[in-house]
């Protein structure tokens, strides 16, 4: 008995095998192998320069330490785009996490119980849906010189001459951080929210017998017991940012300006591959990302292998 | 008395405030739309001349000049869009469900492995393999053909991650013992039994995928070069480079409101399904 069903379950693994094998193929060939050859792009020199072809010539390190260093006309200059796109993310993640966390709270309070929740929560998760460069365009012409928001301005006697905003540095960066705060401190909320509800009723129950005050039952139960999905959203926040691209690319007409101050990591990647088709940069440029993200995934997992414990 | 009288009142102030506070966000994100709505509505001389929150009567008339646009052919950068997300969305999920359903009912020797690599590269950012496949695909000619960004999708590692959690909370394995015992294959228990139970999970990644890949605007901005190719968020960013002193804006705002219109529409009948799916993705088991 027992060896016919060993015999059956062997059998059956051939269809395990069976059943990978479209995913793993199309892995292997559309992302796997162009991950290799980016890798070992990065390594050789090799570009167009109008309309000549340079290498593929073999350079070592060269194309890192090139991009580590700022080049004579300020394009090449890798940390500048680094920080750039950590500061616009920070200052849409801060609010974007705070007003979450706030909205998880009151959504969650059996205390409040608020009425029209399902659409507050349909609102706010909305932005989240919408295209991206879309998005970047409207805010373009919204906070134009033209556009409504100075209009409004204008009529109110707030500004005397229209302002164009994204021609400075600190409300370019602003606009960009505020179009990353809308469109995801609905979702943050959301899963704020999710992990709020799940953690044990009994535990608030006995703190409100105990008397507890709200504070108390905020800084000693939920926080503590939330921070595992805190940690987890906001390193998933910072992954994603780092890929920042289609909403300071929009909003800048790919140029980061001005002066480059919104230019991001992968919007340096994007001009790489698209003018020159220098294939060296561009893989110097997507190992420096895939180190930096691998870093934090590790974090990630770890987080998460601390919370199953 | 005096204190639970305190106390009522301290709660109908922390409510009122609850509800002031949950209003001004919910007024934030409607207020940029409103703006799309009524600019889409009204005439260039309307959009340049004073402000008004009113809504303008120039709507039918803008979106016909839209359609018409020689510059941007939004039909069919629609077309293009729907073809490349709609196809994407069904494969995505098809074979994500397909990989997790293997890897969750068979026992073959390389299985943890291959749980364990999907994982690993599942945080990866697509962005890394970019250069490569920007390099392969105008070495072999492959640029401006839609299946390229298509067939990607069939390996989807964050999807299977879902799939197989949402196999390891409903599936049954006595389930598809029985099936055999009734004298099912394989392939026919997993497209008649297994798939049927996964719906709602099929149905939540079919609509995150189809967004994404609508949305999708790094890629297929490498790859896609000539007019009648290109995607919706292509066409977008391209209206950024227009000359603003030549072109209507009533007409810039609607073609925005078309790029955003489909994924919208589908979102408010789906609103409250596509919240759960939020909610269950975010939170392990």
């Amino acid at each position: 008995m027992r060896g016919k069903n060993n015999r059956k379950s062997v059998s059956y693994a051939k269809w395990g095998y069976i059943f990978i094998i479209p995913f793993f193929v199309v892995y292997a060939i559309f992302t796997l192998y162009p991950q290799i050859l980016t890798f070992y792009n990065s390594f050789f020199e090799n570009y167009r320069e109008g309309l000549t072809q340079i290498g593929p010539n073999f350079v070592g390190f060269d194309n890192y330490i090139k991009l580590f260093t700022t080049s004579t006309d300020g394009m090449i200059d890798i940390v500048k785009y680094f920080s750039n796109t950590m500061i616009m993310w920070i200052i849409g993640a801060l609010p974007q996490f705070a007003i979450a966390l706030l909205l998880a709270l009151i959504f969650t309070s059996t205390r409040l119980k608020l009425k029209g929740q399902g659409f507050a929560k349909t609102v706010i998760y909305m932005p989240n849906l919408i295209m991206a460069s879309a998005f970047s365009m409207l805010f373009f012409s919204l906070f134009s010189t033209v556009g409504p928001i100075n209009q409004i301005l204008l009529a109110n006697g707030i500004l005397d001459k229209a302002v164009d905003f994204i021609a400075f540095k600190v409300p370019a960066r602003l606009l960009v951080a505020l179009m990353n705060f809308l469109m995801w401190f609905g979702n943050t909320t959301i899963v704020l929210m999710a992990g709020i509800m799940g953690i044990d009723e009994s535990l608030f129950e006995s703190a409100r017998i105990d008397g507890a005050s709200s504070g108390h039952v905020f800084k000693d139960i939920t926080l503590p017991l939330l921070r595992p999905i805190l940690v987890y959203a906001a390193i998933t926040s910072l992954i994603g940012g780092l890929q920042m691209f289609d909403v300071p690319q929009v909003l800048s007409k790919g140029i980061g300006m001005p002066n480059r101050t919104t230019f991001t990591v992968v919007m340096l990647l994007n001009n790489y591959l698209s003018g020159s088709k220098n294939y060296g940069m561009a893989g110097a440029v997507s190992v420096i990302l895939f180190i930096i993200t691998g870093i934090l995934s590790i974090i990630v997992f770890k987080v998460l292998q601390k919370k199953e414990d | 008395m005096d204190d639970n009288k305190k106390a009522a009142a301290k709660l109908i102030l922390t409510r009122f405030m609850a509800y002031v506070f949950v209003f001004f966000f919910c007024a934030l994100c409607i207020f940029f739309f409103y703006l799309l709505f009524i600019s889409a509505s009204k005439t260039n001389f309307q959009l340049q001349g004073k402000f008004s929150f009113l809504p303008g009567s120039n709507f039918i008339t803008n979106f016909k000049n839209a359609i018409d646009d020689t510059m941007i052919n939004i039909p069919v950068g629609m077309m293009n869009s729907f073809i490349v997300a709609s196809i994407s969305a069904i494969l995505t999920t098809y074979f994500s469900a397909l990989t997790a359903y293997a890897t969750y009912v068979y026992d073959f020797k390389l299985k943890k492995y291959v749980t364990t690599f999907i994982i690993a590269v599942m945080m990866i950012p697509p962005q890394v393999s970019a250069a490569g496949f920007v390099q392969l695909a105008f070495k072999y000619n492959l640029t401006n053909k839609l299946w390229m960004l298509i067939v990607p999708s069939i390996a989807a590692p964050a999807v299977y991650f879902y799939m197989k959690q949402y196999l390891e909370a409903t599936l049954q394995i006595e389930m598809v013992e029985a099936a055999r015992i009734d004298g099912s294959s394989e392939f026919a228990i997993f497209n008649r039994i297994v798939l049927p139970i996964m719906k709602p999970a099929v149905a939540v990644q079919m609509i995150f995928s189809f967004v994404a890949s609508w949305n999708n605007f790094f890629m297929p901005g490498l790859l896609l070069t000539k007019a009648e190719k290109k995607t919706v968020p292509i066409m977008i960013s391209q209206l950024r480079s227009a000359d603003f002193a030549k072109f209507d804006l009533g007409k810039m705002y609607m073609l925005i409101l078309l790029a955003i219109l489909p994924v919208m529409v589908v979102y408010l009948f789906l609103s409250k399904f596509i919240i759960k799916g939020v909610t269950s993705g975010s939170v392990k088991g």
